[in-house]
C-alpha cells in the first residue's frame, strides 16, 4: 500500500445549520459540526472527553425536511441535512428537559460546593428558569465521603452518564455504575457498598467529569483555616507544579498563565510561615529515581522496566490489581511527600521548629493526594506525618476568594530559599512525560558528568495515550514508554509480562504513568471544564516555564545538592532511603 | 455457605458461559436458581471467574426485577400484572397480597415465609387473573380466596425459590 493510500482522508459530509454551511468528516456529530461555525447547542451529558450517549436530551435540533427532533450529540451530519438549531418548540423542549431535572434536583445551589460552576444551574440561568413547574421530589440517598477524597451526593445526580463512563472506560477501574432503572436509575459504587470499599483509586477525574455537585472533592479549607489562625501552629505550604498554570482560570486569566508568584504572595498574607514549592520536591524525587534508574539499568541491580510512581491513584490501582508489577515500581516517594518529609526535619532542625508544631498543607491538582498522605507508615518518615492535609487547585482558590487578597493583582512574591528553588525538571512534571524527561536530563548527567546540550525530549511530550521511544544513553539504547489515563496503562503492562513470560527482549526499560489524562495538569482536582485544548494550553505553561529556568536538569539545583551535602549524603544513601522513600504491598480489593 | 463449594459451585456456571457473548444474564439465571438468589459473594466469585467487572454484574442485577439480592422467603407470590390480569383484577389481588403479608413488592416477611413480587404475564392469559405461589399456578383468582391460598402454605416446606 503506498503512503498516499495510507493518507487517505476521510469522505466530509457537507450540510447546513440555521442556514449557514458545515462540513465534518464522515461519522461527525451535528453538534460537532455546529461548533465549527460557533452555534453553540447546550449540552448536559455530552463531553469533549467522552463518547456521545444522548442521556439528556437538551440538545435536540430540528431536521428542517421531516420536522423531526434530533439528538445533536449522538446524531452523525449526513449530506444535505438542512438543520434549525432553535425554533420556539425546541427551547420549550430544553426548557422542558431543565424542569424534569429540577423536579428531580435539590434546591441548595447557595450551599453547594459547585455554586457558580455547575452546568444545570448555568443552563438555568441560560433559559431563564424562574419556577418550579413540578413537585420536588428528592430521593432520599445519603451522601459518601468514606474515601476522604471524593464525596457521592447521589441526590444531585443527573444520570447524565459522564461519571460512570470515565470510572469504567477512561480509566479502567469501574469503581462506579448505574444501578437500577427507569425513575429509580442511580450512580452509585457497584453492589451499593461505600466507595472507599469499591476499586476506587481517588483519582477524582469523576468529580472533575460530573455537570452538578453530585461528585466533589472531600473539602478540608476549614482545618487548614483553623490552624492558619492558631498562634501555636507553625504553617506551611508547598504548591505542585500543575497547580500555577491551572488556578488562573478560577480567577479570569488566559489557561495557562503561570500564577506562581501570585500564590506565593498570597499564601505569605494567608499566614503561612514559609512557603515551599513542590518543585523542588520533583527536583529531588529526580535525583532519587535517576540514581535508582541508572543503578538498575547499568549496573543490572533490580528489576527492569522501572515504573515511576509519583501518582497515588497509579500506586493505589497498581497495588489492588497489578501487584506482581511491585519489584519494578520505584521506591521514590512522590515530590510532597519527599519535601513534607525533609521540611519536617532538615528544615525544622535548621529553622530551630519543633517539627511537631509544623502544619503541612499541599496544594495539589489531585484528590488521591488526600489519600496518599496517609497510605502508610512510611508517609510519617520524620517522626510525625509529613504532610498534614492536602487541599486541591480548587479547594485553595477558594480560600484565597475568602482572603481579603486581590491576587489578580497582587504583587508577585517568592518562595522560601530553602525547599523552594526548582530547575526546568522540576516544574514539567504536572505534564505527562514531564518525569519522564526530567529523569533523563538527569540520567545524562549522571552517566556522562554533563547535563544534556538540548535539555529538550520531544518524543515524550503531548497527549498520546501512550507514548514510546528510544533514547541514546552514553551509548546505550534506552526504550521508554509514557503512559497517562488509566486504560492505557494496562496495555503497556501487558507488552511487559508478555516479554517475562516469553523471556523476551523487554519492550522498555523506563515507564512512566500518570493517571489522568495530560497528567497533572488534568488532574482530578483542577479548575472544571478539562478538555485535551485545556490540557495542552495548561502543559505548554509548564514547559515556558522550564524554558525560562537557567537551570533545567535537577542535579544542577544549588539547595537539593546542598540537603545532600549538609543532611542527606548522596541519592540512595541509607538516611534517603528512611526519608525519601517508601514500600507497596499487595491489596485486596474485588476484582473488577 | 463453605468458600471452596462456593468456588466450585460458580466454577461450573463460569465454565459454561464464560466467553460466550452476552452470557452475563444466562450465568446469573444458573446463579440465582442455584442459590434462590444472587448473594454478594456469589456475585464476587462470578465476577472473578468470568472476568467481568463487579460493576457490570450488577448493573444487571438491578436492571431485571427478576434478580433478587436478598434471600427470597420459602413461598414466593407472583400476581401476574400483564393487561388481562390487570383487567381481570390484578390489582386488587396485588392489594390484597400486600394487606395479607403485610408487605411490598419486592420484600419478604419478616418470619422469611413469604417473598411477594409482581409478575409480568406468565403466558396464559384465558386463565387470567393470575397468582403463582412458587411453582403452583393459581388460574382465575379472587380477592376473597387468596388468603385462604396463602395460609394453606404456612409450615410448608416448598421451593427454592424463584420458579420464573
Amino acid at each position: 500500500m503506498t503512503s498516499e493510500m495510507n493518507m487517505e482522508e476521510k469522505k466530509m459530509i457537507k450540510a447546513t445549520i440555521n442556514g449557514i454551511e458545515v462540513e465534518v468528516a464522515e461519522g461527525g456529530s451535528i453538534l460537532d459540526a455546529a461548533r465549527t461555525v460557533q452555534i453553540k447547542i447546550p449540552t448536559l451529558c455530552k463531553h469533549p472527553d467522552l463518547d456521545a450517549t444522548g442521556a439528556c436530551g437538551i440538545c435536540v435540533v430540528r431536521n428542517k425536511a421531516n420536522g423531526r427532533m434530533l439528538r445533536s450529540c449522538c446524531t452523525p451530519l449526513e449530506n444535505g441535512m438542512d438543520l434549525l438549531s432553535e425554533d420556539a418548540e425546541i427551547v420549550e423542549v430544553r426548557k422542558t428537559v431543565l424542569d424534569l431535572l429540577l423536579s428531580r434536583h435539590p434546591n441548595e445551589c447557595l450551599t453547594c460546593a459547585r455554586n457558580q460552576n455547575c452546568e444545570l444551574q448555568t443552563l438555568c440561568a441560560d433559559f431563564g428558569v424562574r419556577r418550579e413547574t413540578l413537585p420536588n421530589i428528592v430521593p432520599d440517598l445519603p451522601k459518601d465521603d468514606s474515601t476522604k477524597c471524593i464525596v457521592l451526593d447521589p441526590r444531585k445526580c443527573i444520570n447524565c452518564g459522564r461519571c460512570v463512563d470515565v470510572c469504567q472506560n477512561m480509566q479502567d477501574v469501574w469503581a462506579l455504575s448505574f444501578l437500577n432503572r427507569g425513575i429509580d436509575t442511580r450512580m452509585a459504587p457497584a453492589g451499593d457498598i461505600s466507595l472507599a470499599e469499591s476499586p476506587c483509586v481517588n483519582c477524582g477525574q469523576c468529580s472533575a467529569h460530573c455537570p452538578t455537585g453530585a461528585i466533589v472533592e472531600y473539602e478540608e479549607t476549614d482545618v487548614v483555616w483553623e490552624k492558619l489562625h492558631d498562634p501555636e501552629t507553625y504553617c506551611v505550604a508547598q504548591i505542585a507544579p500543575a497547580v500555577r498554570v491551572a488556578i488562573g482560570e478560577a480567577f479570569g486569566q488566559p489557561i495557562g498563565t503561570n500564577m506562581e508568584g501570585k500564590m506565593y504572595a498570597a499564601l505569605r498574607r494567608m499566614g503561612f510561615n514559609a512557603v515551599f514549592d513542590t518543585n523542588f520536591g520533583a527536583d529531588f524525587t529526580i535525583m532519587e529515581e535517576s540514581a535508582e534508574f541508572v543503578k538498575r539499568f547499568t549496573k543490572g541491580e533490580g528489576e527492569l522496566p522501572l515504573i515511576t510512581t509519583c501518582c497515588p491513584s497509579w500506586v493505589d490501582f497498581m497495588e489492588k490489581y497489578h501487584s506482581d508489577m511491585i519489584p519494578h515500581f520505584s521506591t521514590c516517594k512522590s515530590p510532597h511527600e519527599m519535601l513534607g518529609a525533609l521540611a519536617k526535619t532538615y528544615y525544622a532542625d535548621k529553622m530551630g521548629v519543633d517539627p511537631k508544631k509544623i502544619y503541612m498543607v499541599s496544594i495539589m491538582p489531585c484528590t488521591a493526594k488526600k489519600y496518599e498522605i496517609r497510605r502508610c507508615n512510611d508517609m510519617s518518615s520524620s517522626g510525625c506525618q509529613d504532610v498534614d492535609v492536602s487541599l486541591t487547585t480548587r479547594e485553595i482558590a477558594r480560600m484565597f476568594k475568602q482572603s481579603s487578597i486581590d491576587f489578580v493583582n497582587i504583587p508577585d512574591g517568592e518562595a522560601d530559599s530553602i525547599l523552594g528553588d526548582y530547575t526546568g525538571g522540576g516544574v514539567i512534571f504536572g505534564a505527562t512525560g514531564g518525569v519522564m524527561e526530567a529523569a533523563l536530563r538527569n540520567a545524562v548527567w549522571m552517566v556522562t558528568g554533563k547535563v544534556p546540550e538540548k535539555p529538550e525530549f520531544e518524543a515524550v511530550r503531548g497527549l498520546e495515550g501512550i507514548k514510546e521511544c528510544k533514547i541514546d544513553l552514553a551509548g546505550k539504547e534506552v526504550r521508554i514508554a509514557v503512559a497517562h489515563g488509566l486504560k492505557h496503562v494496562e496495555e503497556v503492562l501487558d507488552k511487559v509480562r508478555a516479554a517475562k513470560t516469553s523471556g523476551g527482549e523487554l519492550p522498555y526499560h523506563f515507564i512512566e504513568v500518570m493517571a489522568c489524562p495530560g497528567g497533572c495538569v488534568g488532574g482530578g482536582g483542577q479548575p472544571y471544564g478539562v478538555t485535551n485544548e485545556l490540557r495542552s494550553k495548561r502543559a505548554a505553561g509548564l514547559y515556558k516555564c522550564d524554558t525560562e529556568c537557567a537551570q533545567r536538569t535537577s542535579s544542577e539545583n544549588a539547595h537539593v545538592q546542598k540537603v545532600y551535602a549538609e543532611f542527606l549524603g548522596e541519592p540512595l544513601s541509607e538516611k534517603a532511603h528512611h526519608l525519601l522513600h517508601t514500600h507497596y504491598s499487595t491489596k485486596r480489593a474485588y476484582q473488577r | 455457605m463453605a468458600e471452596q463449594t462456593l468456588v466450585d459451585d460458580i466454577a461450573i456456571i463460569s465454565k459454561r458461559w464464560k466467553n460466550k457473548e452476552g452470557s452475563l444474564i444466562m450465568a446469573l439465571h444458573d446463579l440465582q436458581s442455584r442459590f434462590g438468589y444472587i448473594p454478594r459473594d456469589a456475585a464476587l466469585e462470578l465476577a472473578r471467574q468470568m472476568e467481568i467487572p463487579l460493576a457490570r454484574i450488577y448493573e444487571v442485577i438491578t436492571f431485571y426485577h427478576l434478580f433478587k439480592l436478598e434471600p427470597p422467603g420459602k413461598h414466593v407470590v407472583s400476581v401476574c400484572m400483564g393487561t388481562a390480569c390487570y383487567m381481570k383484577g390484578g390489582e386488587k389481588l396485588l392489594e390484597k397480597a400486600k394487606e395479607t403479608l403485610g408487605i411490598e413488592p419486592g420484600e419478604t416477611t419478616p418470619d422469611g415465609e413469604f417473598h411477594l413480587q409482581v409478575a409480568r404475564c406468565l403466558g396464559c392469559c384465558g386463565l387470567a387473573p393470575v397468582v403463582t405461589i412458587n411453582e403452583e399456578l393459581l388460574a382465575k383468582v379472587r380477592a376473597e380466596d387468596l388468603e385462604n391460598h396463602l395460609s394453606a402454605c404456612k409450615g410448608k416446606e416448598e421451593g427454592k425459590g424463584d420458579a420464573s
